[in-house]
């Protein structure tokens, strides 16, 4: 069975809120800042006039209490910029990063690691485990930093590898463990000191397809369990489609769109998403209500509609689901809510709703 | 020659004299004139090497030789213990004075090592933490490592006097560049991904430095201490010039007599005193993974020890 989302409280606090956050890179970053708030230069103007590089261009999201928000974007568009702003690896140029309404900005250094030990967990694309320590040592590291006794942080630290399904392997080295192995260590090493958050930066990216799938549903099962808020970046749709609640696509630097997965792969803003969702299956993601029409709508092209012999679908039916129902019928599938009906689906918008095509 | 009236434009170096190399030498005679400011210094070191060498000719040659198979077992393993063993035995039998010659030196590069490491360690940490560091460091190394022995052996000998102590300091300038070299590039080469990792979980510097930059640059530290213990030990030829007793003193008399034979196992010597050293501090610089990931008490005498006394159940992981 595949792994599930987990449905959202309806919580509405932000756990990670950032407002208006920039990154500009180089030595004169300050005046291209000054000069992009002024006179509203481009990113390509900043960097013939200062020499500088736009690694984040007026960035605003928020992640709501155990939401995974995912952030989708081809290498180079700031992405693992824009994370690391999350616990202050980078700072930014402009703008805020609140966790849990607190400006990290203004932590002194010591409050700062404080809450990188405590609040945050954070698993790297290439794993960056360290090779001198063992799995368990690896897993340890949040709270050894922290002065935890030894044995408190082995017994916890062994329940996290114990999580991710590793035990018998917590004396031996990463060099030792294969790829998925390793990034599992990562996810361990990034849940053992309980944290709220966990930052996750393409943590599947550098495994092979069927690892890639395995983890990310022994993901969506911990995730589903600990309800932890996550920033998932990848640049792979799917992924974030399967693993998010929402989306945000980035591109040179900006987010173009935050929506639902159904929202990005139906109602894309522009081209450039428009051409990422193309090959997106619309199966399991778009609705009954999306492509059907108004019982109205469908009398006036082809005239009254005797539903007796017509499947019923419900308003949230996927289309995988109304394809079901259409298979053995030639009749159209009519879409009820408390029992009235108030919308039909036929073969034909159902064929077109799979192109992902509105009729 | 010079003859300032007709300064020839084609070849002007010969008729210009700035006067350095007799500016220079006045530092002789300040070195000459300051050597009470260096008198506590000296002492400090000329008793470090007094004890050094007290104690490595209290022990008895057998007694030494066992240890330092000991040591090189726990280093290196059992193999290349018994080579460095039968190197040495080598060494004692190829001259009845060569065992005590060598003590003097292995005592002189000792005390001399350890200064490097001393100094050494840090200001390679240093350099591999600052770029403007490393690039003011990085003529001055070179400087120490290639400028001849000699050029700066007068005005050493002017400063401390004739004698182990200054021995000790020309070898020093001689051997301290590689391990502040490697060091550096030890820490410079540790994975940002894994620093960055560190960071990301609440390290301070602090931690950073001692839980990961540095157990990750050891292989290249040791690779340091290697190096600069092999310099020490070339350097001792030289050294014995300003009186340095030793092996290094045995071939700069046997030279002096055209004695080939006694210059050949005074050179041999000093030889085998590096294979023995390079075999050990290789060994100590093996990485986790070649080591199998045994932990050093896991292995060698002391594991031995420990599994004889049942408190070291022998790894089951394959090596």
């Amino acid at each position: 069975m595949p792994a599930e989302k987990s449905q959202l409280s309806n919580n509405t606090d932000a756990v990670i809120e950032c407002r208006h956050l920039w990154k500009i890179f180089g030595d004169r970053s300050a005046d291209a800042m000054q000069a992009v708030q002024n006179e509203g230069l481009s990113k390509n103007e900043i960097r013939d006039k200062y020499r500088c590089v736009v690694g984040v261009q007026d960035a605003s999201f928020s992640v709501g209490e155990g939401e995974v928000f995912c952030i989708m974007g081809l290498s180079g568009s700031g992405k693992s910029t824009l994370i690391r702003h999350i616990n202050l690896l980078i700072e930014p140029t402009y703008g805020e990063v609140l966790i849990e309404g607190q400006d990290i900005s203004q932590l002194g250094t010591l409050e700062l690691r404080a809450l990188r030990s405590t609040k945050i967990g954070m698993v790297f694309q290439n794993m960056a485990l360290m090779p001198h320590r063992t799995v368990r040592d690896n897993v340890a590291f949040a709270l050894e930093v922290r002065g935890i006794d030894r044995d408190v942080r082995y017994q916890t630290a062994d329940q996290a590898i114990e999580t991710v399904e590793l035990q018998g392997w917590n004396d031996r080295y990463p060099d030792e463990l294969s790829g998925g192995m390793q990034q599992r260590v990562g996810l361990a090493r990034a849940i053992a000191a309980d944290p709220h958050i966990l930052l996750m930066d393409e943590p599947f990216s550098a495994l092979d397809p069927l690892i890639r799938r395995q983890l990310q549903d022994q993901f969506l099962t911990l995730s589903a369990e600990m309800k932890k808020t996550t920033l998932f970046i990848t640049h792979d749709l799917d992924e974030a489609i399967r693993i998010g609640h929402r989306i945000a696509i980035m591109k040179d630097g900006a987010l173009v769109q935050i929506g639902t997965p159904e929202e990005i792969v139906t109602d894309p803003v522009d081209e450039y998403v428009a051409d990422f969702v193309a090959g997106i299956s619309k199966l399991q993601l778009v609705t009954a209500q999306k492509v059907m029409q108004s019982i109205e709508q469908y009398e006036n092209s082809y005239g009254p509609l005797n539903s007796t012999d017509c499947p019923v679908a419900k308003l949230d039916d996927s289309l995988d689901h109304l394809v079901d129902l259409s298979i053995d019928t030639d009749h159209p599938i009519i879409v009820k809510q408390d029992d009235t009906v108030i919308g039909v689906v036929s073969k034909r918008t159902l064929l077109r709703g799979i192109q992902g095509k509105q009729e | 020659m010079a003859d300032k009236e007709s300064v020839n434009l084609l070849s002007p170096f010969r008729s210009i004299d700035f006067g350095i190399a007799d500016w220079a030498d006045g530092i002789k005679n300040w070195a000459a004139e300051n050597r009470d400011v260096v008198q506590p210094i000296k002492w400090f070191v000329n008793d470090l090497i007094v004890t050094v060498e007290a104690i490595m000719h209290a022990i008895p040659p057998v007694a030494m030789l066992g240890l330092i198979f000991l040591l090189a077992w726990q280093a290196a393993g059992v193999r290349v213990a018994a080579f460095v063993a039968c190197c040495l035995i080598f060494l004692g039998l190829s001259d009845p004075y060569a065992w005590g010659l060598a003590m003097t030196t292995l005592a002189v590069v000792t005390t001399s090592v350890a200064i490097c490491v001393f100094f050494g360690l840090p200001l390679g940490l240093l350099a591999g933490k600052s770029d403007r560091f490393e690039i003011a460091i990085r003529p001055v190394l070179d400087t120490m490592q290639t400028i001849p022995a000699f050029v700066y052996l007068v005005p050493v000998v002017m400063l401390i006097g004739i004698g182990n102590v200054s021995g000790v300091i020309v070898t020093v300038v001689f051997a301290l560049p590689p391990i502040i070299r490697l060091t550096s590039l030890g820490i410079r080469q540790v994975d940002v991904s894994v620093v960055e990792a560190a960071r990301a979980f609440g390290s301070s510097p602090r931690q950073i430095l001692f839980k990961v930059e540095l157990p990750l640059a050891t292989p290249s530290i040791m690779a340091g201490l290697n190096q600069t213990i092999m310099m020490a030990l070339s350097v001792v030829v030289i050294a014995s010039l300003i009186a340095v007793k030793g092996l290094g003193n045995e071939v700069l008399r046997a030279m002096g007599r055209l004695d080939a034979g006694k210059a050949l196992v005074g050179g041999f010597g000093i030889v085998v005193l590096a294979i023995v050293l390079d075999r050990i501090t290789q060994g100590l610089g093996r990485t986790g993974r070649e080591r199998g990931h045994r932990h050093w008490w896991q292995g060698g005498p002391v594991g031995l020890c420990l599994r004889l006394l049942g408190k070291n159940p022998k790894e089951t992981s394959p090596v």
